[in-house]
């Protein structure tokens, strides 16, 4: 018998289906062996590969903490011929899972610092893994604060768990939505994330940044946060790219010296200051 | 030296006959209505003489252009999944040229760097190489400028090299030394045998253009050098190093497979994300690409280039993009 | 005037941006040249060598991208930039041709009727050797023929040199793009291979121009020209229009006229 087949996928029963927002949704979902549940292991930032059997495979972060045992969980928008296989699928279905991939969020590195999230709209669940993470983890860290964005309110993802952060004494939630996108009884902000980013003006001291979003954000936030004072190597950024085999071979992911799928897809400013701008 | 032989032409039918009596197929460079391909052949005697390259390379032969990863059927709530198992026939290449040979490495190296591909490794473990150097070259070959030369015994397990009488043969492996255990006697002693090689003078330092690439990726050479690629695969696919691929599914209501299959960074769509979004969104940027990918990338993490200089791009293009040439011309100083 | 002199005026005076044309390749070959500075045009060469259908890049972005281009056209290319014009994917002020006589000589044909009436001297477009390879398949039986392509379309890698070196392929999301649905399958199996040509083949009835590139393109050598050819063929045979012979569009598979045969409805 040859070596392990790296292509074969778990399977995964999906035991629960959230809708977050117009064509967004989350799965909840359980190795169907239960010997794969128990050797699984996971650091926050990886990815995987998730396959509606007969559609093919599209990657998502895996937006659950890896302190939350027996389940992980992804969130996606319904864009293409994988993802509208997915969103097809019921609770009790079977979809398959590769992964971990990628590199992580070095969060024991953060301890005793101040975290601030920068995010927006499906930007969240690659962030939302290292929230849960960091607040399972709560007194390792300083200040907590979230500063999130969406076009409308309807589609802000998370929307029971943003309620519950901004319960929360320990975390400071900023939520804004573009403008127009409020409805009568909004109390969060209106305005883009990166001019309300600027606007709260937090401080760099002590403190690391993650942000992820829609290229114009990152592009916009960047300079905010440099102007601000925060160090390259204190911002945190995740990259996307067209996937296909998660495993740093199939050359899709290529981008410079670095594949997405392995030397990713969590890069800091200064790293991503190395490559060419091709992501 | 000790690892160095003769073989007479005839020795050489015998050894066929041995490889083959030991369960083997061989395939080697054939003659076919006007086109040198690589067909399992019986005997020397079809062998084609006179050839420079093959149009495809050998990779088929560990790198499939379509190859089953998976498969699995499917009922309400239920998956099963079946594994595949590479059907890898235990083979002897016969007749590629050292260049194709080293090609092996670079598909290796990306094969089986931090994790291991079955697919390939049960293939390349069933494969055996007996490479033919040189005595011809064409306008295409570049063999020497990246490292290589048209006797290098780099991936080749034996290495012949036409000589007078039939060839001489330089026993490198352990595959090889298992080829020459099944007829010994058939591998007479070298005695002085005059091999000459093919002259193919180096057309640039690639050790130089990997320096240069860094202060280069801006420059507009590349759109310019693009204008004329029709963006298709042929280059990538007909390239013995090239390796990017696509993982396709097919499948109706009750049943599936997922294929793997040959891609290339050339393609318009290679790159696009579901948003629409495109990083290379021009040809000018998916040429540079693979250059960069074969004369940066691969040497900073691989150490190695990512291509062996068989010029098998350049003859497969339909409009002439002669590697080559491209990268002579990057490396000249700029013209204002 | 000859070509490199009419290159050197258009780029000199800006009447062009770019001169598209053809320089020395490889072991003697001809390739695309594209000169956008009047210096450059002393590296093109017109002669029987000069074989690429150049009218497959006036509908590439990176081509628009410079402006106006003139291009030097051998009749393919005039058949095909005319089946462009019809399909109203160039207008005649996009792109100005050029046609370079036996001794060298060119004529500016600025317009379709320009073209036309150049091409209407033009011999037809199926070389002899052609012609002959298409009528000895003719004279196969359905199954011998089916086994030749069979043969020949298993070598194919699906590279796709033959559709980009099409100038009828310009899709920017071609069918074989699509995957909701999959019309075609991608891998390059016997399905796959046979599939794609088929449809291929299909989209280019009645609009292929003959010109062969894709043939000569394939890097296998798969005789792949003699299917469009011969879909352009029985076009040709059954409703009398050809691709390619003005810039008024006579696209015989999406035009209904009351005379047009109906014995296949029984």
């Amino acid at each position: 018998m040859s070596e392990q087949n790296i292509y074969l996928p778990h399977l995964m029963r999906i035991a629960a289906i959230t809708d977050e927002a117009p064509g967004v949704r989350t799965f909840r979902l359980e190795f169907v062996d239960e010997a794969a549940a128990q050797a699984f292991a996971f650091r926050t930032g990886q990815f995987g590969l998730y396959s509606a059997f007969g559609e093919g495979e599209s990657t998502f972060c895996i937006a659950s903490s890896p302190t939350r045992k027996g389940y992980i969980e992804c969130t996606f928008r319904e864009v293409g011929r994988v993802t509208a296989g997915l969103a097809d699928k019921e609770v009790g279905d079977i979809v398959g899972f590769r992964g971990p991939y990628g590199n992580i969020f070095p969060i024991e590195d953060w301890r005793g610092r101040n975290l601030l999230f920068i995010t927006g709209g499906i930007a969240l669940p690659p962030l939302r893994s290292v929230i849960w993470n960091c607040l399972d983890l709560r007194d390792q860290f300083g200040d907590i604060t979230i500063v999130y964005g969406a076009r409308t309110v309807n589609d802000l993802v998370y929307k029971a768990e943003l309620k519950e952060w901004q319960e929360r004494p320990d975390v400071n939630l900023v939520l804004t939505v573009d403008p127009g996108g409020e409805t009568p009884d909004w109390t969060g902000k209106v305005g883009f994330v990166p001019p309300v980013v600027e606007q709260l003006a937090p401080s760099p001291d002590n403190t690391i940044a993650l942000v992820c979003g829609p290229p114009i954000m990152i592009k916009l936030t960047m300079p905010i946060l440099r102007k601000l004072g925060f160090a390259p190597e204190s911002i945190y950024t995740t990259l996307e790219n067209r996937m296909k085999c998660g495993v740093g071979k199939c050359g899709r992911c290529s981008t410079g010296r670095s594949y997405v799928c392995k030397d990713g897809p969590v890069y800091t400013l200064a790293e991503l200051g190395q490559l060419p701008a091709e992501y | 030296m000790a690892d160095q032989f003769q073989l007479s032409s005839a020795s050489l039918d015998a050894l066929f006959t041995a490889l083959q009596g030991d369960g083997r197929r061989i395939l080697a460079p054939t003659d076919r209505d006007g086109r040198t391909e690589l067909n399992p052949v019986q005997t020397l005697g079809q062998v084609a003489r006179d050839y420079v390259q093959t149009a495809l390379s050998a990779k088929e032969t560990v790198f499939p252009k379509v190859e089953q990863l998976l498969s699995y059927s499917m009922a309400p709530g239920q998956v099963e999944l079946v594994d595949a198992e590479p059907r890898a026939l235990p083979t002897v290449l016969f007749g590629i040229r050292p260049c194709e040979a080293g090609g092996f490495a670079a598909l290796d190296a990306v094969f089986n760097w931090d994790t291991r591909d079955r697919f390939f490794n049960a293939r390349m473990e069933q494969l055996a190489i007996i490479g033919v150097a040189c005595t011809r070259k064409d306008d295409a070959c570049f063999c020497t400028s990246v490292g290589g030369g048209p006797g290098s015994t780099r991936g080749s397990d034996i290495l012949l090299t036409p000589a007078a009488g039939g060839f001489l043969a330089q026993v490198l492996t352990d595959k090889g030394r298992a080829i020459q255990a099944l007829a010994p006697e058939l591998f007479a002693p070298a005695a002085g045998l005059a091999a000459p090689l093919a002259e193919v003078p180096a057309a640039f330092d690639h050790a130089a253009l990997t320096a240069r690439l860094p202060e280069l990726f801006d420059s507009p050479i590349w759109d310019d050098q693009a204008l004329r690629c029709l963006g298709c695969g042929a280059c990538a696919f007909v390239c013995p190093a090239c390796v990017c691929f696509d993982i396709q599914e097919e499948a109706d209501k009750k049943a599936g497979r997922r294929l793997r299959a040959w891609d290339s960074c050339g393609f318009a769509m290679f790159t696009l994300h579901a948003s629409g979004h495109n990083p290379r969104p021009a040809q000018g940027a998916r040429w540079r690409q693979r250059v960069y990918h074969k004369f940066a990338t691969y040497p900073d993490r691989y150490g190695m280039l990512g291509c062996v200089g068989c010029g098998k791009c350049t003859r497969a293009c339909p409009v002439d993009m002669n590697l080559q040439e491209h990268l002579t011309q990057a490396m000249a100083p700029v013209e204002s | 005037m000859d070509l490199i002199e009419k290159a050197e005026q258009l780029l000199q005076s800006g009447d062009v941006k770019a001169v598209l044309g053809f320089e020395a390749g490889t072991g003697g070959t001809r390739r695309p040249a594209f000169a956008r500075r009047p210096g450059q045009a002393r590296r093109l060469v017109f002669d029987d060598a000069c074989v690429q259908n150049l009218a497959s890049y006036v509908t590439r972005k990176e081509t628009r991208r410079l402006g106006k281009v003139a291009v030097a056209a051998r009749p393919g290319a005039l058949r095909a930039l005319l089946q462009l014009m019809a399909e109203r994917q160039i207008q005649e002020q996009d792109v100005l041709p050029l046609a370079v006589d036996a001794a060298g000589q060119v004529a500016e044909l600025p317009t379709a009727q320009a073209i036309e009436e150049h091409l209407a001297l033009e011999p037809g477009p199926v070389s002899a050797r052609d012609r002959e390879l298409l009528d000895r398949l003719g004279k196969l039986s359905r199954a011998e023929r089916w086994a030749f392509w069979q043969g020949e379309l298993g070598r194919c890698v699906k590279c796709y040199a033959c559709r980009n070196s099409c100038p009828m392929c310009y899709c920017e999301h071609c069918t074989m793009d699509c995957n909701r649905p999959q019309w075609v399958p991608v891998p390059s199996h016997a399905l796959g291979n046979l599939e794609y040509h088929m449809v291929r083949a299909m989209h280019l009835a009645g609009r292929c121009v003959q010109c062969g590139d894709c043939g000569r393109a394939c890097p296998v050598g798969i005789p792949i020209h003699l299917l469009t050819f011969n879909a352009e063929e029985t076009v040709h045979a059954q409703f009398g229009q050809r691709a390619g012979a003005s810039a008024k569009l006579d696209y015989a598979l999406s035009t209904f006229r009351p005379d047009d045969k109906e014995t296949f409805i029984r």
